[in-house]
């Protein structure tokens, strides 16, 4: 078991509760290799379908736990983790509330076991991305409640004067989160002692409230609050601040502004009245904007300090993950586009789409916070090993390219294979002659996804070493290298 | 700057920017959700649609509990190769009972907006046992067990209750009636009186042992009697008819 009541931050000196921290951070990594385990394990069910045990470990089971462990178990205590320690830092207050922030952990990984359990036994209110049941629901809003307790009363007795940019994207993430929680989990259940409910919206309306929630998973969830990482963790990093303050406002307030709109371009042509659709669409190309103004300011920062990007990977995961984030922002409005909509729904193209966000933007992102904090935070001067992080940078970075490399051909030949025409007018293919189609580009994925996993075990090995103390001392001996060289490595 | 100056008011005053931000969000929700729940503006009213039968209800939890919407979409757009593969495209008026809707996202496998009636219900009991064994190319995980299991149908009251508080027009002699209608819509005619169930939801109903074991009202009962009459509650020949005639 891995030590994590040093009470005091070691390396500043300050009152902070790291505590809280250390938890997190070790739930972030080990819901980290789970999820992506399960993702794997998916990925191989859909290449080779024997793979499904019936019924608790089929792919309409398995699917959502790999979906909520990676967003919500593993993303979600990297937040949790990243916020705490940024909101400390950048306020100069100890964290409000006392025992309230530990609560926050506990109940949050309770929410997780709990919605994880349901899955697998078939527990479900049946919505992407929002599948637990009202029990689950409400015990999260209880948790998440306590958690914009912590964070927002301790940016009210700061002792800053000014609220830090990267508070803001957390601030609006943890708001945010709870009105579409809450906005898209009303639900009337069956029994007060049973699990089943039904949702209250139906049809249409459910549907939009629930591409509302579900884009807004991404947008505040997977983007506000991963933005808050990117705007402290960067330019600590690079020890440079912030590129342009000016642009980090208009960056905030468009982004949360025009995010909110995006949802309809899940349902395009569907049922969905189309003056919705056009607005939906609409508001997500504008997105693109606010989106690389972001990965622009992130980039940018490092002006004047390029020369470390090349020789810390911890560096490098950050600005390839900003480098992800732009390639699918820019990936997201072209795809939310009517008519190129028409051939990329329903098709594989959109699990690249997602993938290359969460493995490559939040994936890495995360990794690079990680590698920053796990040494700071169990007071060691350095990582383990720093070739073990450039070894996962190149391992990981693989897997993504072959995933998302695989999804964009499958993807398009089965957008292309259900529209297309014999000379008689009728459709070529059968349904099934699609499917047989991907089976390649499945098994890529799957490799793609293998490698993806591997890193993750690679970067929780050297934490262990890490946190236990060790350092590969062979990579560290040419320390009488030029100063900046050095530099980096702490 | 002046933009600038104003703007530190909000970095100051965590109060101001929490409200901002509030308020900055809750537009594009508001602009785009609420005018949605006028619902004439929203569902062509069609008529033909009614709510699930207590035992259809059983197969649409099942759908759900299994995450069936995972891989397959119940939304066929109106282009014309989706027209061609699935039939009509889909109105919003036949998802109006689905709480929540079952549009899907993905097409792992085909949509089945309108698979009712398109397989016999042998066919569906045979592919849901092992996908592989009927369509060899297919990666659907199989659903065995779901004929071994007994269909709960105890408390389908409750669940019509529930339905009904969120809008669907239950009676109260559907409520009361929701075990028995199950149980005659999976023994069928010859061994039960559809009577009720017939004359609450309509000559249409499909009402027959589904899953080849007539003394067990199973859950695949249950799921193939949903599948059944997915997509075929809406006349469209009739429609149409209507519509060269307003021309």
């Amino acid at each position: 078991m891995v030590d994590t009541s040093v009470s005091k931050s070691p390396t500043s000196g300050h009152d902070y509760n790291d505590d809280v921290v250390r938890l997190f951070t070790l739930a972030t990594i080990f819901w980290g290799v789970v999820g992506f385990t399960v993702g794997l394990l998916i990925a191989l069910q859909l290449a080779f379908p024997g793979l499904n045990i019936e019924p608790y470990l089929n792919f309409g089971r398995l699917r959502p736990v790999h979906t909520s462990a990676v967003i919500f178990a593993f993303g979600g205590s990297a937040l949790f983790a990243t916020s705490y320690y940024i909101v400390q830092r950048t306020c100069g207050v100890r964290l409000w509330g006392g025992c309230l922030a530990k609560f926050t952990f506990w109940g949050y990984q309770l929410f997780i076991v709990m919605a994880a359990l349901g899955y697998v036994l078939g527990v479900t209110q049946g919505k992407e991305y929002a599948e637990p049941e009202w029990y689950v629901d409400l015990w999260l809003t209880v948790v998440w409640v306590a958690y914009l307790l912590v964070f927002f009363m301790t940016l009210v007795k700061r002792k800053e004067s000014h609220i830090y940019v990267a508070n803001w994207f957390f601030l609006s993430f943890i708001v945010t989160v709870a009105i579409l929680h809450l906005c898209n989990n009303l639900v009337i259940p069956v029994d007060f002692l049973g699990a089943k409910s039904y949702a209250v919206p139906s049809g249409v309306q459910s549907a939009m409230i629930q591409w509302w929630y579900g884009h807004n998973a991404v947008g505040f969830f997977l983007t506000s609050g991963f933005l808050g990482m990117m705007y402290y963790f960067i330019p600590k990093r690079a020890e440079r601040p912030i590129y342009s303050y000016r642009l980090s406002i208009l960056h905030f307030w468009s982004l949360i502004f025009i995010y909110i709109w995006a949802g309809p371009h899940h349902l395009h042509y569907t049922a969905l009245p189309d003056w919705a659709q056009t607005l939906g669409m609409t508001f997500s190309i504008m997105l693109w904007m606010p989106s690389w103004g972001g990965m622009i300011n992130g980039v940018m920062t490092l002006s004047g300090a390029w020369h470390k990007l090349s020789r810390d990977p911890v560096l490098q995961f950050m600005i390839v993950g900003l480098a992800f984030y732009g390639m699918s922002t820019f990936e997201g409005p072209l795809m939310s586009i009517k008519s190129v909509n028409s051939l990329s729904h329903y098709t594989d193209w959109t699990i690249g789409h997602v993938h290359s966000g969460a493995l490559g933007w939040n994936g890495f992102i995360t990794f690079g916070a990680l590698y920053y904090l796990v040494p700071k935070l169990w007071g060691r001067e350095k990582l383990y090993s720093m070739k073990l992080v450039s070894l996962h940078l190149w391992v990981a970075t693989i897997g993504i390219v072959l995933y998302i490399a695989a999804m964009w051909v499958s993807g398009i030949m089965q957008g292309l294979m259900w529209r297309s025409y014999d000379d008689m007018g009728f459709l070529e293919y059968s349904f099934v002659e699609s499917v047989m189609a991907m089976h390649p580009f499945y098994v890529i994925r799957a490799l793609g996804g293998l490698l993806f996993v591997a890193g993750s075990l690679i970067m929780a090995y050297n934490f262990w070493r890490t946190i236990r103390g060790d350092v590969k001392e062979d990579e560290y001996k040419n320390e009488n290298q030029p100063a900046a060289v050095k530099g980096e490595l702490v | 700057m002046n933009f600038l100056r104003k703007h530190e008011k909000l970095e100051r005053n965590s109060v101001l920017l929490l409200i901002f931000a509030i308020l900055a969000v809750l537009v594009g929700g508001i602009v785009e959700i609420v005018p949605l729940f006028r619902s004439e503006t929203v569902v062509n009213p069609v008529g033909q649609v009614r709510p699930y039968t207590p035992l259809e209800l059983v197969g649409y939890n099942i759908y759900i509990r299994e995450g069936c919407y995972v891989c397959h979409s119940q939304q066929i757009r109106p282009l014309r190769d989706e027209v061609a593969r699935y039939g009509h495209y889909s109105l919003a008026a036949e998802s109006m009972y689905d709480h929540p809707f079952q549009w899907g996202s993905k097409r792992t496998g085909p949509d089945l907006a309108r698979v009712g009636g398109k397989y016999s219900d042998d066919w569906h009991v045979a592919h849901m046992k092992d996908p592989r064994g009927v369509v060899p190319e297919s990666i659907m995980p199989p659903y065995s067990f779901l004929s071994k299991r007994a269909a709960k149908i105890d408390d389908l009251d409750k669940h019509l209750k529930a339905l009904r508080i969120v809008g669907v027009p239950y009676t109260d002699e559907m409520v009361e009636n929701a075990k028995d209608d199950a149980m005659a819509q999976a023994y069928g005619e010859d061994r039960m009186d559809i009577d009720g169930l017939v004359e609450r939801y309509g000559e249409d109903v499909n009402a027959r042992d589904f899953d080849g074991q007539p003394d067990l009202i199973s859950e695949m009962d249950a799921l193939i009697a949903y599948m059944q009459v997915l997509g075929t509650m809406v006349d469209f020949s009739a429609a149409e008819n209507v519509e060269e005639g307003a021309l």
